[in-house]
């Protein structure tokens, strides 16, 4: 009786969802991310698109955090529920590419509408890293970020450093940071979020040394990982030296470090671009330099590769569906719209119009340090070690880079030991997850 | 002789009792078929392609040194905290019961802290204890004591089980007050009559009386601290430094949902359904029948 009814009721409400929909917009769904700020911008937008034309109706709903709003997109297409577009976090994008057949790549998805679309408009360093090897690109570039330095100034003048020239290779961050422990301008000298991504991937990037093997993981296939070359082996080693008596202090594995800045226990930090926000809230003075790099390789700085997250299409939907995505992704590109993400959120603008009209409005002058990231993603043309990181089953390498990492931290292993070991459970790890 | 109720209907019986099966079958039985079904496959995260490997994911799972460690460390953590909550009750509950005046008053406030979610709870020690802003963290490294539960993997555990066990003191307290006030009193005077000091008497009387309520409460805390203490984790430590605080539970999440390794997490989650078992069927067959004596 009560299933009967029930029945009856879904089937009501289904009838009914979809005759409404078929008299009136078609509705184009995106699942996101964003919280704070970044929520607020991701409403102003479907707002201002849905008044620009009257075909579709964008309406986003905040999904959780990134893996929660990846799994939510995961469960909805196994349910055959999947949003039209999804927002996935850049260690996501690996699982995103894997899954042919449940996406739709976005060049094909603005092609096929007839939308215009020309990739050249869009900055080369994070479009490279959302496309396949042969060029195609796979998803939307909507929020991106860069690591970059960041120091209390207060902090360099007590210990008698030059407050106006960050440290800009890996060794004058080691001095400076001891010269701060030394001088007790601080209980740390040095401090960094994400040891994964900032020390492992970007470090790659930035020094072109190679994390994996085929052009690290893009060009898929057996990937190997090589992040126990001895470039990276010195790296870790000075950081696990300096762990010993304090001078550099881990935070933890994502950006809880950030607070020990914040708290100006620590008077470096190397942070995401997209966390300034919160820097410049605290009303420290701060100042921000480029990611620092290694004076050993040779041919650095390279350039860095972006994190944040993209927009991802589903397959399966009706063509109406797929001319509303182009319609809103060709929206995202005008060269306001990008301005107003870049400067209301600081994440990165992802076409260059939007980039070189910023910086023509002087934004740059009253805000600086905005434009770093995007010199240094922007100031060579990306090399196969460079272009960023892609694997399957990036999380899972993470976390056992991690595990390694605290415990050679915690002065269990040294550096050679620790990557030795994070290569060879990583390995094995990509080789398990490829089997599938 | 009984009389016999007979329900002439030979329907409605099963009707009555129907919205309840339903609910079992379509909240208990079918996410549990489901886990079973899904920890024989092999498949990638999107359900695309999938293969029947029958018991390949348990075998896998078994013979994981990772595995083995987080059983190990689940052991450890769930030892202790129900170890560090009964003790840490026990004592409150027999010195409350001492107490004269206001009882009724120390009683409920110590009752509090059940009403705090684990995640709470988490956030509170993690506060409390973090290294660099915590004002329990400073008062530790002015004592002396190298305090980093970020690096240090027996910091963190102590750091996990203090939070566990907080929370779950109240809980225990409420019980061993209740198990208190069941023992009669003319035993304890006559033992006192005998000569039978305070702690003497705590020994060879109160605490045998206590008997069924500590056993009981074995078993709830055991069960609490291997699959209620998720929120804690994942607030306090997220299994870290290294590998040094992943629970079973916590293993289940992060294979599953953040590795989405989505076999091997079904067949460990299947595993902890066993388990679940075993421990219901403890505390049916011993806990609920030795329950009734004094």
């Amino acid at each position: 009786m009560s299933f009967r009814g029930l029945a009856a009721g879904v089937a009501a409400t289904v009838v009914l969802c979809t005759t409404t929909s078929a008299f009136a917009v078609t509705q184009i769904s995106w699942w996101h991310a964003m919280t704070g700020a970044n929520a607020e911008v991701v409403d102003k937008i479907a707002k201002d698109f849905n008044a620009s034309q009257k075909d579709y109706e964008l309406v986003p709903v905040f999904k959780g955090t990134y893996p929660e709003a990846l799994n939510a997109g995961i469960a909805a297409f196994r349910a055959k529920q999947a949003p039209d577009i999804l927002q996935v976090f850049d260690v996501g994008t690996g699982v995103m590419m894997a899954a042919e057949g449940a996406v739709k790549p976005v060049a094909d998805v603005l092609t096929e509408s007839g939308a215009q679309f020309d990739k050249g408009q869009y900055l080369p360093g994070i479009v490279a890293y959302y496309s396949k090897p042969d060029g195609t690109m796979l998803s939307f570039p909507y929020n991106s970020s860069s690591p970059i330095l960041y120091y209390n100034k207060d902090i360099f003048q007590k210990a008698g450093l030059d407050v106006n020239t960050p440290p800009k290779t890996w060794n004058e961050v080691w001095e400076a940071a001891k010269k701060i422990k030394s001088s007790g301008a601080a209980a740390c000298g040095y401090t960094s979020t994400w040891l994964t991504w900032i020390h492992t991937e970007n470090f790659a990037a930035w020094n072109n040394v190679s994390w994996a093997t085929q052009q690290n993981g893009l060009a898929g296939g057996d990937v190997e990982l090589k992040i126990n070359a001895p470039l990276y082996v010195n790296h870790f080693q000075a950081l696990a030296d300096l762990a010993k008596d304090g001078t550099f202090k881990y935070g933890g594995r994502t950006s809880e470090a950030k607070q020990l800045f914040l708290a100006g226990e620590c008077g470096i930090l190397t942070e995401s671009s997209g966390g300034l926000g919160d820097i410049v809230k605290s009303g420290m003075n701060y100042g921000i330099g480029q990611l620092p790099y290694d004076s050993d390789a040779p041919g650095a700085p390279q350039n860095t590769t972006p994190g944040g997250a993209s927009l991802w299409v589903f397959g399966g939907k009706s063509e109406e569906q797929y001319k509303g995505v182009a319609a809103f992704f060709t929206y995202l590109s005008k060269t306001e719209v990008q301005e107003y993400l870049h400067q209301k959120s600081g994440y990165l603008p992802v076409t260059l119009a939007a980039y070189e009209a910023t910086k023509k409005s002087g934004f740059y002058e009253k805000n600086p340090g905005r434009e770093t990231p995007i010199l240094q993603m922007m100031g060579k043309a990306p090399t196969d070690n460079s272009k960023g990181v892609r694997l399957p089953n990036l999380p899972q390498v993470r976390d056992i880079q991690n595990e390694e990492y605290e415990k050679m931290l915690a002065g269990q292993q040294t550096a050679q030991q620790a990557l030795d070991n994070a290569v060879s459970r990583g390995n094995a790890a990509i080789k398990e997850a490829l089997g599938n | 002789m009984t009389p016999r109720v007979v329900f002439p209907n030979r329907v409605l019986p099963y009707l009555l009792v129907a919205p309840q099966l339903a609910i079992t079958l379509v909240f208990f039985y079918w996410p549990a078929a489901q886990a079973l079904y899904q920890s024989m496959l092999k498949e990638d995260p999107f359900g695309l392609k999938s293969k029947f490997v029958w018991f390949d994911n348990f075998k896998k799972v078994l013979a994981d040194p990772n595995y083995l460690h987080s059983i190990k460390v689940t052991v450890v953590f769930s030892v202790a905290t129900a170890a560090v909550a009964m003790i840490a009750a026990l004592l409150l509950a027999v010195m409350a019961e001492k107490v004269v005046r206001s009882k009724g008053l120390y009683r409920t406030l110590l009752i509090w802290p059940y009403a705090v979610a684990p995640a709470i709870a988490g956030m509170l020690f993690l506060f409390l204890f973090n290294p660099s802003i915590g004002s329990l963290a400073i008062l530790l490294r002015k004592m002396g004591i190298a305090w980093d539960p970020v690096l240090n993997g027996t910091d963190a555990m102590i750091l996990l089980v203090a939070a566990a066990s907080w929370k779950q003191i109240s809980y225990n307290f409420l019980f061993f007050v209740a198990g208190l006030q069941a023992i009669p009193k003319t035993l304890i005077e006559a033992a006192a009559i005998d000569g039978a000091k305070e702690v003497k008497r705590f020994w060879t009387i109160v605490f045998p009386l206590l008997a069924p309520t500590t056993f009981f409460l074995l078993v709830i805390n055991t069960t609490y601290a291997f699959f209620d203490t998720f929120g804690i984790v994942h607030a306090v430590t997220g299994g870290g430094p290294g590998k040094a605080t992943e629970t079973l539970v916590y293993k289940v999440y992060n294979d599953g949902f953040v590795n989405l390794i989505l076999g091997s997490s079904a067949a460990q989650s299947v595993i902890l359904m066993i388990i679940v078992i075993a421990l219901t069927a403890i505390q049916f067959r011993y806990v609920e029948r030795k329950v009734h004596y004094g």
